[in-house]
């Protein structure tokens, strides 16, 4: 999923300055797994706010609402009758849900509530974990599943650094290292003479592209 | 007048190499970067000038080299992978080639977030041994990463690093073997405290044949203070020093604590000598640059070919 966290509430109420009609707007996808946007944060935000408005004597109003998914026109087209009614729209959606509704609704004010971080898979309760820098050239197979893109903090092709102690990594000694998880893997799955190979320099224009990629499937297309 | 790598002379002599690691300053006068350089000059036969080492951002490593080169002195250029993508890194390679610099070192670098600008984007365009294999193949095939051809090659003894005291320790041995495939002819050390892993790993580059194709320099860093000990040893990554070492500095006093340092560093210089595999010594003592001509005086590694 791509996974969230949202901002310090001094700074979304920074955001908001002298907005008094807010729609706050989550997302049921991605950011309801990580529990950063889903229906349940819009909730405590929306509460964060009128409790914060009525200590300070303002008058505000705000409007909850989760869609089921921010980043696709077809949900978004819910929000078309009802923004118009606010003057600022506090989106709890990935920066994708973001710029997917700020493209419907060209007029509108939107506020992100939550800084998108990773694509991660869910630990533990309460734990994600970044696995996918979305490279766009995928090699888990020959790295045993373990992305070093991702997963060693300096990104090598050919690990391990000479600072990986007792399996874990110089710079964040709370992180595994990588590449010793890798060289396990490979171990453990019979596969060890791949790390002979010099990997090659890696393509990073699939990752980079030249500004936003985009994918085109003329099969999908109406 | 042609230039030429004093340390692959040596080296291809057949004779014990010494280098010394040398420091850049936190500023842009270039008077200490060359009075550094001539209190090595006559101890060691060529000196490594790090490149913005612990991601601490110093005078460039490539300016340093070219004022050691004017001082007579035979530089390596370290280059780390952190801070310059494929572009950068290969047209520094051709600048330090006409500038006179005859040696690099490919390395990848410490993690960014450890010095002191923890907010930089580290490039890791390339890793330490995919950069080797480019130095090599610009050198000796005239070819630039994606085959373009260049009008002339660069001139340089390539090295690189390895860690025998790293995790995970069975692939230590694998991973210089990789390094040699991708290029280099001589490899420094991590700095040997722990002699018994490092008889260990030598036998092992011995065993595989490496010591036939790449020249091992080991790394030598003599201990200033107890405190520095301690600190290295819990601090440092990729640093083994045993108990044995941290209790003999804690053993001396304070105002002894710098000689004690020097002794048990000719004494691990002269175990080193003994390794089969062992070229060469590299001393990194660090911020204590002065320490180089007693150290290579008392190792008995006096006087230096004339190069």
């Amino acid at each position: 999923m791509i996974s969230a966290e949202r901002k310090p509430f001094e700074e979304i109420k920074s955001s908001i300055g002298r907005y008094k009609k807010i729609l706050i707007v989550g997302c049921g996808t991605c950011v309801a797994e990580c529990a950063a946007g889903g229906e349940k944060e819009v909730a405590l935000l929306a509460t964060q706010l009128r409790i914060d408005a009525a200590r300070r004597r303002r008058k505000i109003e705000v409007k909850e609402m989760t869609l089921d998914r921010q980043c696709v026109y077809e949900f978004i087209d819910q929000l078309t009758p009802v923004a118009e009614q606010y003057e600022v729209i506090l989106s709890l959606g990935c920066g994708a849900g973001v710029q997917a509704v700020a493209e419907v609704l060209p007029r509108t004010h939107i506020i992100p509530a939550l800084n998108t971080t990773t694509i991660a898979e869910t630990r533990e309760a309460g734990v994600w974990l970044e696995d996918c820098r979305g490279c766009g050239d995928c090699k888990l197979d020959y790295f045993a599943d373990i992305c070093p893109i991702t997963r060693c903090a300096k990104g090598l092709f050919n690990g391990p650094c000479g600072g990986s102690k007792d399996g874990r990594c110089e710079a964040d000694p709370d992180s595994p290292c990588a590449w010793q998880l890798i060289l396990d893997r490979l171990s453990a799955t019979g596969r060890t003479e791949s790390i002979d190979e010099v990997y090659p320099p890696a393509n990073w224009s699939k990752m980079q592209g030249k500004g936003p990629r985009k994918i085109i499937r003329e099969d999908q297309r109406a | 007048m042609m230039v030429e790598s004093r340390l692959k002379k040596i080296l291809s002599m057949g004779l014990f190499a010494v280098t010394a690691e040398c420091g850049p300053p936190k500023g842009a006068d270039p008077e200490v970067i060359r009075k550094k350089g001539l209190l090595l000059k006559g101890y060691v036969d060529s000196v490594n000038v790090t490149d913005n080492q612990t991601g601490v951002v110093r005078l460039s490593s490539l300016a340093s080299c070219v004022i050691l080169r004017q001082e007579g002195l035979d530089p390596v250029l370290q280059m780390v992978t952190r801070d310059r993508n494929r572009i950068a890194l290969q047209s520094d390679v051709l600048g330090a080639s006409a500038l006179g610099v005859r040696n690099i070192l490919c390395l990848s670098g410490d993690h960014q977030s450890l010095g002191n600008q923890p907010d930089a984007k580290g490039v890791f365009d390339l890793d330490s041994i995919q950069f080797l294999k480019v130095v090599r193949e610009m050198r000796d095939r005239g070819v630039i990463l994606g085959g373009e051809e260049l009008s002339s090659q660069p001139d340089l003894f390539i090295g690189a690093v390895e860690n025998p005291f790293g995790d995970p320790r069975s692939y230590r041995v694998a991973r210089l073997a990789k390094k040699v495939r991708a290029g280099a002819e001589f490899i420094q050390t991590q700095c040997v405290y722990n002699l018994a892993r490092f008889r260990e790993f030598m036998k092992e580059v011995t065993d595989k044949g490496l010591d036939g194709k790449v020249a091992v320099l080991a790394g030598v860093t003599p201990l200033k203070s107890a405190r520095m000990a301690e600190y290295m040893a819990a601090k440092v990554a990729g640093m083994d020093i045993p108990e044995e070492v941290i209790g003999r500095m804690k053993g001396t006093p304070a105002g002894r604590q710098r000689a004690e340092g020097i002794k048990i560093a000719v004494e691990t210089i002269a175990a080193l000598k003994e390794i089969k595999g062992v070229r060469g010594i590299h001393i990194m003592a660090i911020e204590w640059e002065e320490a180089v001509p007693e150290l290579s005086e008392k190792a008995g590694l006096l006087p230096r070919p004339e190069g």
